[in-house]
């Protein structure tokens, strides 16, 4: 802990004010040129190997610029087979973990109160429990029609996507006056499941939105379960894939991975905002 | 002065109108059904895989009770898998959780809005980017043939010559902290925003340094905090699987990637149960992690909140 002392007393110690307007002018300009040194270093400590892996994912064999591998991936041995299984099995885990996470937060919002720190602290277990602990136990545990399932890994990733699913939920829900909503609503006469999806869902949208991309993309990069599991998903199928015939395919292949999720996560964030700004702007004409 | 009125209305029609047992147990049951698929879930999915680790563990080839799988990991080959674990996930949580600390206080203390923004959302994306994917790019950055290597070698500064090895163990630490420093920046930048402005005025105007301001306020009212975050950042690379494992094709000893080759049935006749002792293991020195994390939050809520 002394480096961080370390850290901020060479930043600004020894520059004892003789005036103190001069002294706090000085201070800000070594202290200037240190942000630069520390955002230059972590700028290229983070920049440079997404570079690296882009530039590696649009190079062909020879070492030119081309779209080879990105166009030689959907053709590669067993790739599609696995890009489907992630698929299918991104789109099982969204669905299960929206059904059973949505209505039991809010209930627990709205009338077990007492409840949240239990949840809280079972949804924090699977940062604790790690993947490799899971996969090792539920194996021997599994009836054989679960392990003979792919969707055993489903079933599991809803486990995985519980810390964050939890947590933004508990975030736009607490944000929200809930129970005045909802007794507002009940009391103009709707059902429970208008209430639902016309009044808490939309109010919930960007803090699920961004849960849910953040599963996809846990989905699709899980790598330790599935592998153990003997299921070829995307990332098992880029490790296993013959290194031998393309390294460039597997690069190509995993920065997508990163890439979608950027794309995806910016596409969904700003659809988000442009839709909330048209509601506001509906309202506002009120 | 409605509510009391309207309670004794209530009970009024309930005691007039009794409900019938059926709804009323239907009431009380309410809260009950609202959690069970959620509690039934976890049960299924953590519940049941813990508690089958902790049998297996302590059991035999022949279902017997024995401690001999504990007495396996506890020497040879399991040892050195733990020690190396243990000493990675301390490298790793020590200097990405300094170097985390000093990027947030950058960021935290810049006046650029747009900047902060930034580092939040790719802290978000980077903390969660670990596996397969970070393996590849981390390849095409130093692996021998890599671009960086390639630039480091026009300046005759190639780190394979002075013996860096992307896939040992220092090569595994250094990958890790792509994810690590993210992590500690999302985990310490509500921290650092607790530290009011007030009190380094209020330092500064009794006559303290900037020195004597970090010594005496700043860093003990921080330290919690940041060691706190170091403990989840020891958890998070203690438990790591899929990056070490794809980078190394498994070649190095930890704890996590011996249960994997024990789990693909590589390993020696009659300790099959190995693997459950080394997993049950991990979850002791991850609950006591866990445990230290609790303690150290409940000290650093004092002053932050």
């Amino acid at each position: 802990m002394a480096s961080i002392g370390d850290f901020i007393t060479q930043e600004e110690a020894g520059i004892e004010p003789p005036m103190p307007l001069a002294g706090a002018r000085k201070r800000r300009r070594r202290f200037s040129m240190w942000r630069f040194i520390v955002l230059l270093v972590a700028g290229a400590y983070f920049l440079i190997p997404i570079f690296a892996g882009l530039k590696f994912s649009l190079q062909n064999i020879a070492g030119r610029f081309s779209f080879q591998a990105i166009e030689n991936l959907p053709s590669a041995p067993g790739f599609s087979s696995a890009f489907w299984l992630s698929m299918r099995l991104a789109i099982a885990t969204l669905v299960v973990s929206v059904l059973l996470m949505v209505p039991t937060t809010i209930y627990v919002h709205l009338r077990l109160p007492r409840m949240r720190r239990l949840m809280e602290f079972i949804t924090i277990l699977p940062i604790v429990i790690p993947p490799i602990v899971i996969i090792a136990g539920i194996l021997p545990a599994a009836p054989l029609w679960a392990k003979a399932s792919p969707y055993l890994l489903s079933f599991l990733y809803v486990i995985l996507s519980m810390p964050f699913i939890y947590r933004s939920l508990d975030a736009g829900l607490s944000a929200i006056d809930l129970k005045t909503l909802v007794e507002a609503s009940r009391s103009l006469g709707a059902s429970w499941l208008r209430t639902l999806t016309q009044v808490i869902l939309p109010n919930l949208r960007p803090a699920l939105l961004s849960a849910m991309v953040l599963t996809l993309a846990l989905v699709l990069g899980e790598f330790t379960m599935a592998s153990l599991d003997l299921w070829s998903t995307i990332p098992v199928w880029i490790v296993q894939f013959n290194t031998a015939t393309d390294g460039h395919v597997q690069t190509a292949a995993s920065m997508m991975g990163l890439v979608g999720t950027w794309v995806f996560l910016t596409v969904i964030v700003s659809i988000d905002r442009s839709e909330s700004r048209k509601s506001r702007r509906r309202t506002g004409a009120l | 002065m409605t509510a009391p009125s309207s309670a004794t209305a209530l009970e009024g029609a309930v005691t007039t109108h009794p409900t019938p047992l059926r709804k009323r147990l239907i009431r009380a049951g309410r809260p009950t059904l609202a959690m069970a698929p959620f509690l039934i879930y976890t049960f299924l999915g953590l519940g049941i895989p813990t508690l089958a680790v902790i049998n297996l563990a302590f059991r035999d080839e022949n279902g017997k009770l024995s401690t001999s799988n504990l007495h396996l990991i506890s020497q040879g080959i399991y040892r050195i898998g733990f020690e190396n674990s243990f000493k990675l996930a301390l490298l790793t949580s020590i200097i990405p959780g300094i170097l985390g600390v000093i990027l947030a206080y950058t960021i935290q203390t810049s006046r650029s809005g747009l900047l902060r923004r930034l580092v939040a959302t790719a802290s978000g994306v980077l903390a969660n980017f670990g596996g397969v994917n970070l393996t590849f790019m981390f390849i095409a950055t130093l692996g021998s043939s890599g671009l960086l290597t390639a630039w480091l070698n026009v300046i005759k500064l190639n780190p394979w010559h002075y013996g860096f090895n992307l896939y040992s163990f220092y090569g595994v630490a250094f990958v890790y902290m792509y994810f690590q420093i993210p992590l500690m920046v999302l985990i310490i930048t509500p921290a650092l925003g607790g530290l009011r402005k007030s009190w380094r005025e209020a330092a500064e105007n009794m006559g303290a340094s900037t020195f004597g301001y970090w010594r005496h306020v700043g860093i003990p009212v921080l330290l919690p905090s940041v060691l706190g975050a170091m403990l989840l950042l020891f958890g998070s690379a203690f438990a790591a699987y899929a990056t070490a494992e794809s980078l190394t094709t498994g070649i190095i000893a930890l704890a996590p990637i011996q249960i994997g080759v024990v789990l693909n049935g590589n390993v020696v006749a009659g300790q099959t149960h190995v693997g459950y002792a080394i997993a049950f293991g991990m979850l002791v020195i991850l609950s006591v992690t866990m445990i230290l994390y609790g303690l150290v939050r409940k000290r650093a809520s004092k002053w932050l909140r």
